[in-house]
């Protein structure tokens, strides 16, 4: 997906730099980093209370689940009038994968200790853990195509179709977090309601869609009109 | 009752032995001086006041105890809310004097006992406990308190009584979990225990901690421990104690009966549903991130006190 494109022409070279898509970008990538960058920082410096590894796990956990909320509220926010944020969704969606990385080494390095059979053991008998493991998966084939090349490679359409698993993905790490609290209470409802909220909407977008490619007796196609520098790819997809 | 020491611990679970003579020495002298105050330990609460407990055989002095902070931070107390901190953050509202606790059911002299004369009627002692959480993590707390026996002698109970149940305190104004539309757990939580364990020389009723009275989020002003089942078992804030014939209906059972047990006793070979039980984490051992899980032992290591509790039972099926 270009995404690397200057905000506007009119732009003086320092508006450019502090404000072109391409700082934009990078400061995601940079703030992005800084809650496990400081997470790790209070975890070495023993500030992460009584038990730092479920905090320093959990942290990292909750900020992979929110960047797959934020990426995920872009098509919305711009189907329901507001801005197009979608040339920084891929880096939002990237961030989304590093956190789930992060998430992920905690538990089998720290907290298992790479114990493989252990490990195991939890994946096939743990439901929470099998769930967790699974949105995991399907985040990776989307990272390793979120770049130019692979797009290309794939094919807009067919790029666009893998990048739908990003559904799964988030719906089975809403129910993680779900699946791992005691209670239905707080924190874990509030995220698996805001997926779901967001995977409605696309399903009452798509819906209306249908509708209305009946009634002109077009194909289903988006009539909404769209910014002409967005290329298929960035419209529509996830 | 046979009562037996603990078994000896497999030697790497074992502080050197300079270190160990020296924490002793000090921690010692502290409690029994009531100085805990004194040299800042408890510079963070200000309502504690010093509580010595006499040292019992019944201690658990092989294990290094977990930090104050730690045992006074980390908690689960859902009147308090749903985050181990909340506790912590919220429970200094709750009045915890005059507090009464209404012993009823079954017995041949119920009444309501002020708790301020059932800790003065006591004859305080230190018990070193591991508490082993059934999330899998676990702490050693020097409780002070004394045995749960003694106020069921008082009370006699009648022949029929197979069971006590345990309820906490319901106060909203004081509690906010206990207030609002969403509200993780139905109120008062109950616990309960078989009359033969609950007349067991380890099973206490603890007033304190660390040799000071006990902070409200670790369960002001009386709360049960039974070392050795799983932490949510050792009620906090108890209002009432009820001898009964049946089964209480405790409250983590009747929420998910298929995770959480009556018996609930600490048990490796057990796993929970959602989580292995083979193993825990020690708050407060090792730095910071890097702690190694240590096996969980069954019984959280009491059995040689409290296996005979449950002789020809399946431990499989009465989890």
């Amino acid at each position: 997906m270009p995404v690397c494109r200057p905000a506007g022409r009119r732009n003086s070279r320092l508006g450019r730099l502090l404000l072109g898509a391409d700082s934009i970008r990078r400061s995601i990538y940079v703030l992005g980093m800084m809650p496990a960058v400081w997470t790790f920082w209070l975890g070495l410096t023993d500030q992460l209370g009584a038990d730092p590894q479920n905090t320093l796990e959990r942290t990292l956990g909750l900020w992979a689940l929110r960047f797959l909320v934020a990426g995920l509220a872009i098509t919305p926010l711009r189907r329901l009038g507001g801005p197009n944020l979608v040339r920084w969704r891929r880096a939002i969606g990237l961030m989304a994968f590093y956190y789930a990385c992060m998430h992920l080494s905690v538990y089998l390095l720290l907290d298992k200790g790479l114990d493989v059979s252990e490990i195991w053991a939890d994946i096939v008998r743990r439901p929470y853990i099998t769930v967790g493991m699974l949105a995991f998966t399907v985040l990776v084939p989307l990272a390793i195509t979120s770049n130019g090349p692979m797009i290309r490679r794939l094919g807009a359409r067919a790029w666009q179709r893998l990048h739908r698993l990003v559904y799964v993905a988030a719906a089975a790490a809403a129910l993680h977090f779900v699946m791992l609290v005691k209670v239905w209470w707080g924190e874990p409802l509030v995220y698996a309601g805001l997926i779901a909220a967001l995977l409605l909407l696309r399903v009452g977008f798509r819906l209306r869609r249908r509708l209305r490619g009946r009634t002109t007796g077009t194909t289903g196609q988006d009539p909404s009109p769209r910014p002409a520098r967005e290329t298929a790819t960035e419209s529509r997809g996830v | 009752m046979l009562i037996k020491r603990p078994s000896d611990i497999a030697p790497s679970e074992i502080t050197p032995r300079g270190v160990y003579l020296r924490r002793r020495e000090l921690l010692a002298g502290a409690v029994s001086l009531g100085l805990a105050a004194a040299v800042g330990l408890r510079a963070d609460d200000a309502d504690a006041a010093p509580l010595p407990g006499a040292r019992s055989p019944l201690s658990t002095t092989d294990e290094t105890l977990t930090p104050l902070r730690d045992v006074t931070t980390y908690n689960n107390f859902y009147e308090f809310g749903t985050d181990k901190g909340d506790p912590a953050k919220n429970a200094h509202t709750l009045t915890t004097r005059p507090w009464k606790v209404k012993v009823d059911g079954l017995v041949a002299k119920p009444g309501e006992y002020d708790a301020d004369d059932l800790i003065k009627s006591a004859q305080l002692e230190e018990r070193i406990y591991r508490m082993r959480c059934v999330e899998g993590w676990s702490m050693v707390i020097p409780w002070v308190g004394f045995p749960l026996s003694e106020v069921l002698k008082r009370v006699e109970p009648q022949g029929s009584a197979k069971y006590v149940a345990f309820e906490t305190l319901v106060r909203p104004s004081e509690m906010p979990a206990q207030r609002g539309f969403f509200q993780p757990l139905p109120w008062p939580y109950v616990e309960g225990l078989r009359l033969d364990e609950a007349m067991h020389p380890l099973t206490i009723l603890a007033v304190g901690l660390y040799g000071e009275t006990l902070p409200n989020q670790n369960g002001a002003p009386i709360r049960l421990v039974v070392p050795w089942k799983y932490g949510f078992k050792s009620i906090k804030s108890i209002v009432r104690m009820s001898l009964v014939e049946n089964e209480p209906p405790i409250t983590w059972k009747s929420q998910n009966a298929r995770e959480y047990g009556f018996y609930s006793n600490v048990n490796p070979a057990v796993d929970h549903p959602r989580w292995s039980q083979a193993t825990e984490r020690r708050i407060g051992e090792g730095s910071g991130l890097f702690v190694r899980r240590r096996p969980t032992l069954p019984f959280n290591g009491y059995g040689e006190q409290v296996a005979s509790l449950y002789a020809g039972m399946d431990l499989r099926a009465n989890y």
